[in-house]
Formats: structure tokens, sequence, C-alpha cells
């Protein structure tokens, strides 16, 4: 995994609750693309009108943002399905950050599994910092530092956000984490040779 | 210490913490379906292999067609995923139930229905739905793609520990009201994200009532309120539903599994981190107006205005709602048109599903504007319906009568809706194109379904 240290980019605030993980990627597009083919169709419910045109109401296609690597978005984004598709499609498309007041679980661990960093933020801090994405298009990039846990505005503005240390060190080194738990091998056998004898069927099909 | 249900299931599995708050997990069960077949190739990738493939069960459900007939899927893509299903099933030895197979069908029907699931234990899989395992006290959650392959080469999982909540659910269900009545109620009270974070243990008299099937869908829709997990404590109910199931232990490891199932209950002054009570004495039927789980209203409600929400993200998403499903604030649901029925998925498929459905069609007509199925969850229920002739009174009724798949729940096997089609389903998801681009999606307990589908518009099942 790539890993995650140091990022600038343009940012793009699209502050609307529950934008689920349907909508960041269509079933039939995960079944019928591979990963790295996926960015076309990030979102396309947003960016697309139904005749598959470009929908010029949608601020992820305006000029200014289109190039965007930095998400701002409302609560409870990525709910819903656990495809991990989701976050392919949205890293394929160019994010490498999105940043909401919460959530969806499963997506949010997801994003750590593939070198994107979700950062939860107050929507105190969310909205200005959105309305000055707006109101100045042209210094419309931030820079996410994950080694000092600072979002820096263009302004020079500074404000802190947190991550879970593990999850933190898995983005910075872009660790391997099957490697990682494999290293508890001894710890996962005795477990299991133990478990055995308390639980023999669950380890022997009929 | 006290400690609760959820606790005592965590702390049995834990190989060790491996940071504050987190730990590495031992997983009993990993259930695998069809969408994930091609992960297999990755892994290989990686230079890893499966662990224990005693312990992972697969099944197409997802690509599979449910046309009467079926011999695999009928999308473009459905083959691919199939065959490297059964590739890796034959390489790894990992038991497959085929598309054919008497075990087959939805992976969170099959699941309790082959005694694969049981109290007590840690079940995984690569889906959002795996909550449903819950509903016999298993702890389980779905995961995504790389947790797939994490499971599959190591048998364990990576976990912070949830806050713990306790949705106490009391009082008898009226007439006409269903469980997902209850849970849809639940995610309408507290959101879409009033469960972020947190187990959910549902407990309380109307619980302790529900037979495990409405517990099994009332723990499937947990995540529709973005908790990690739902589980119901296991009773004598719950081990009866478990008793000679063919994955279940017997003769002497069946009384061992029974002692430690008994324990399995949050001690009476044990503590959630929060607590909500539901009433369901005076509940209505429920139904979905927007497109997230959580725009919900009773039947006899009017659809509320977005001026009503007071953060203005939500305000905006639920106008989006009301313009993606055509529909105005302030107006009731009940009397809009619609052009399909859903009785299916993950979350009302099953046999207790179909007959509150068959109950309701007995004698009556789907209307001729409507496209109506019942897409039955596995095989064997397909089998038990039919043995009650419940198959003859939905097709009599004008039903089709399908095979067993997630089907029209997320058109993964290319069965979808037209654009701007409208459907009531039984399903769990409402978003935004989930049953295909433009398909408007109205969730309802299957009643609700059946009723909508005679009446040819949305209508109180109560009234019917």
């Amino acid at each position: 995994m790539e890993p995650f240290t140091v990022h600038t980019g343009v940012a793009v605030p699209l502050l609307v609750a529950n934008i689920d993980t349907d909508v960041i990627i269509r079933i039939d597009r995960i079944a019928k693309y591979a990963r790295d083919g996926l960015g076309p169709f990030a979102l396309e419910a947003l960016r697309r009108l139904p005749d598959g045109r470009e929908n010029a109401d949608c601020i992820l296609n305006a000029p200014a943002y289109r190039n965007a690597s930095i998400l701002l978005v409302g609560d409870n984004f990525g709910c819903g399905s656990s495809r991990e598709n989701a976050v392919w499609a949205l890293m394929a498309m160019g994010l490498r950050v999105v940043i909401a007041p919460s959530f969806g679980d499963i997506f949010f661990g997801n994003c750590f599994q593939n070198g994107m960093l979700p950062i939860q933020l107050h929507r105190a801090a969310i909205e200005p910092l959105a309305k000055q994405l707006i109101a100045d298009p042209d210094r419309a990039t931030l820079t996410v530092d994950l080694q000092a846990l600072r979002i820096r505005t263009q302004t020079g503005a500074e404000m802190p956000f947190a991550v879970e240390p593990l999850q933190r060190r898995m983005l910075l080194e872009g660790l391997d984490q099957i490697g990682l738990t494999l290293t508890n091998e001894a710890e996962i056998a005795q477990f299991q040779s133990q478990d055995r004898r308390t639980r023999p069927w669950l380890y022997a099909a009929p | 210490m006290k400690q609760t249900l959820f606790d005592k299931v965590w702390d049995a599995h834990r190989i060790r913490s491996l940071a504050p708050g987190v730990d590495l997990l031992a997983v009993d069960r990993h259930l695998y379906i069809d969408l994930h077949a091609l992960l297999f190739a990755d892994l290989e990738k990686l230079g890893r292999g499966v662990r224990n493939p005693e312990m992972t069960f697969a099944v197409p459900d997802h690509v599979v067609s449910s046309a009467p007939g079926r011999t695999g899927g009928n999308a473009e893509w459905s083959e691919r995923y199939i065959s490297a299903l059964r590739r890796a099933a034959k390489k790894y030895g990992i038991r497959l139930f085929d598309v054919n197979d008497d075990g087959q069908g939805i992976v969170h029907v099959i699941g309790p229905e082959l005694g694969l699931t049981q109290p007590g234990i840690l079940l995984l899989c690569g889906d959002s739905h795996t909550s449903t395992h819950g509903g016999l006290g298993a702890l389980s959650w779905g995961i995504g793609a790389s947790e797939v392959m994490h499971v599959l080469a190591t048998q364990t999982i990576v976990q912070r520990r949830p806050k713990r909540m306790r949705v106490n659910i009391e009082g008898r269900l009226p007439a006409g009201v269903e469980p997902k009545d209850v849970i849809l109620r639940l995610i309408g009270q507290i959101g879409a994200a009033g469960g972020t974070g947190y187990a959910i243990e549902y407990a309380g008299s109307a619980m302790q009532r529900m037979e495990i099937e409405g517990r099994l869908t009332i723990c499937n829709l947990s995540i529709e309120l973005g908790a990690k997990t739902g589980m119901v404590a296991p009773d004598d109910k719950a081990i009866e539903f478990v008793r000679g199931r063919p994955f279940a232990p017997n003769g002497k490891d069946w009384d061992r599994a029974v002692g430690e199932w008994r324990s399995l209950t949050s001690d009476p002054d044990a503590t959630f981190d929060r607590e909500v009570d539901l009433d369901v004495m005076k509940l209505v039927p429920q139904i979905t107006w927007g497109t997230s789980p959580q725009d919900v209203i009773g039947i006899d409600e009017m659809i509320p205005h977005p001026d009503a929400a007071a953060d203005p993200d939500r305000k905006r998403a639920m106008q989006a709602g009301l313009d993606y499903m055509g529909l105005q604030a302030g107006r009731p649901l009940a009397g809009t048109p619609i052009d399909w029925v859903f009785i299916g998925s993950c979350t009302n498929s099953r046999i207790s599903d179909l007959r509150s459905a068959a109950a309701v069609a007995k004698g009556r007509k789907v209307s001729p504007k409507v496209k109506a199925w019942v897409v039955p969850g596995s095989k064997s229920v397909k089998r038990q319906a039919e043995a009650e002739g419940l198959d003859k009174i939905f097709l009599q009724a004008g039903f089709e009568w399908r095979e067993p798949g997630c089907s029209l729940c997320v058109g993964a096997n290319g069965e979808t809706l037209g654009d701007g089609e409208r459907s009531v389903s039984t399903s769990n998801r409402n978003f935004v194109g989930r049953q295909g681009p433009g398909a408007r999606t109205h969730l309802a307990s299957p009643p609700m379904a059946v009723a909508a589908a005679i009446a040819g518009r949305i209508t109180d099942v109560r009234t019917l």
C-alpha cells in the first residue's frame, strides 16, 4: 500500500448527509469493471445526468474543483454496503482525503486499507471551511499533514484532527495488515488449539 | 465486573490486545459471497493462502438469476464470479453451496438455516447485512474486501471495541404490524447514523416474545442504523432453533454448547453507553418515502417537510430525496401508484415472511399495472413454502414465484427496475439507484408490500 504522509490538493465541499456507497459506486459498475477502471463511475448519480451527460449543476464538475483530491461531505458519508469498491472508485477518481462529521463504519475502515485518509471533524469546523472553499475557488487548496495531524489552508489557518494511532501508523508506513497480524501467528495457533478442545464442532465440518 | 452480552462474546474471542481499545479477535465462521470470488487471485498475488478453509462457507447469491429454472446467472458478469467461486472452493477445500444445491440461498438466510450461525460465535462476511446473525446471539458484522482477505489468511480480525447500546422494545405488536415495522421505526427515531460506533443489544418484552426470524430481521437492519452489530440474547427459542441443524453441535458437544449459550445474557446491572426505549403498542405499519431508511413514516402520516429538519445537510438530503422519489412534502404517501412489488432479500425472505405475505395475498389479485415477484430466501425456504402451498397462493394472485438469491434488492444479477419505476420492497435499502438507475424504492413489511401489489398503490394493509 502506498504510504500517506502529507497531501496537498484541491478541496471540494459537498455537504449532503447520508451519501451512501451505492451512490458512490453502482453495483453493476463494480461487477463489470476492475478497481482502477472505476474512476469515471465514482459518484456518477451526482456527477452525471440520467442520460449519461455531465451534470453541470454538480460542484464536482465545476472547473475549479474537478481535479479535487480532498472531499468535504455531510454526516454519515459512506453508509450502507460494505463494498470496498467505493473507496477504490473515489481513489480512482483522484481522491486521497475525505473529511466528514461522521462516516459509515465499514467504509471508514476500508479507507485505511487502501491509503485513503478519512478525517472526522466537527461540523463547526467543516462548515466555515466549506464556505471559504466556495467563496475563493482560486485558493481552494488544503494541505493535510498526517504526521502533524493538521489541516492547513492557503490562508495559513490550521486545524487539528485525530486519527486512531494504529490506523495512522498503517497509513504513514503503508503497512500490510495481513503481514502485521501474522506476526502473532503463535498466539493465533495457541488460541485455536485450546478452542478446538472446547468447541471442536466449529473446526470439523460434517 | 458486570458485563453485557456483547462484551462476553467479544472477550471470548480476544487473542490479544494490540493497542488500547483495539483487539485481535478469532473468527469462528466466515461466510463468503460470489461478489468476492475474484479476491482469491489478489490473495495469491500477496503470497497468502487460506488459513482455515474448514471455517469458510461459500454461496453464490448476489449474481445468480432468480428466474424460474435458472442454472446460473444472466448478467454478463455472472458466470465470471460463479466460476471463480467454484474454482477457489475446489482449490482451497472451502465448502460451497452451489447454485442448484439444496443449501443454496441468500448468505444471511442459509447461515441460520444450516446451523452455521450459533449463539456466541464470531461470524463475519463481506456483506454489510451480516449483523443479521445477531438474531441468534452471534456476534457478527460486515467487512470489506481487504478484511475478507485478512480473514482468509489469518482467521482473525483487528477491531476497535465499539460502545454498547441497548434498545428496549416493549409492548405487543398490534395486528398488521411486523418486526420490519419495529426496526424501521427505530431507524426513523434515532437516524441512519444513530447507531454509529455502537454494538446494539435489542432487549425488552417485545424481543422476548418475538420468534427467531423476526429477530433476524431486526438485527439485519442494524447496519441501517450505522451500528457495528445488533444482537439478541439467546434464549430457549434460539437454542431450539439451532437444535438438529446440519452444522449444529450434537451429542455431548450439544450439551456443552447449550451450557455456554445459557450464560450469554447481559448481567442484570451491566451498564450501556446509551439506552433507547421504543414502545410498539401503538405502532402502525411503516413505509419509507425518501432515499435513506431513516426517511420513514407511519402509513397514516404525511410526508415530512425538509424545512422541519434543523440540520442544513439533512434538509438538503431530504429535498434531494423528495425530488428523486417524485414526491411532495405534506401529502400522504398512501395512494401513490406503484409499478413493482418485491418480496425477498436477506431482510424479509424467510418462511415466516412468506407466510405473512401469503395470508394477505390469499384469494386476492395483483393489480394488472403491477409486476410482483416473490423471491424466497433459500432453497429450503422455497421447499417449505411449496409444501405449505404458499407458492400456489402467490401464483394464483398473480405473483411470480422465483428462485432464491438477492435479486431485486441490489440488482447485482442484472435484475433491476426501469428508470423512474416505483416499487414497494421488503428489502433493506431505498438508496438512489439501489434497484437500478432512476428506480424509486419504498421499504415496507411483507404484508404492506402485498397490499400495495393488490391495490396498485401504496396502501395501509390494515384497511385492505
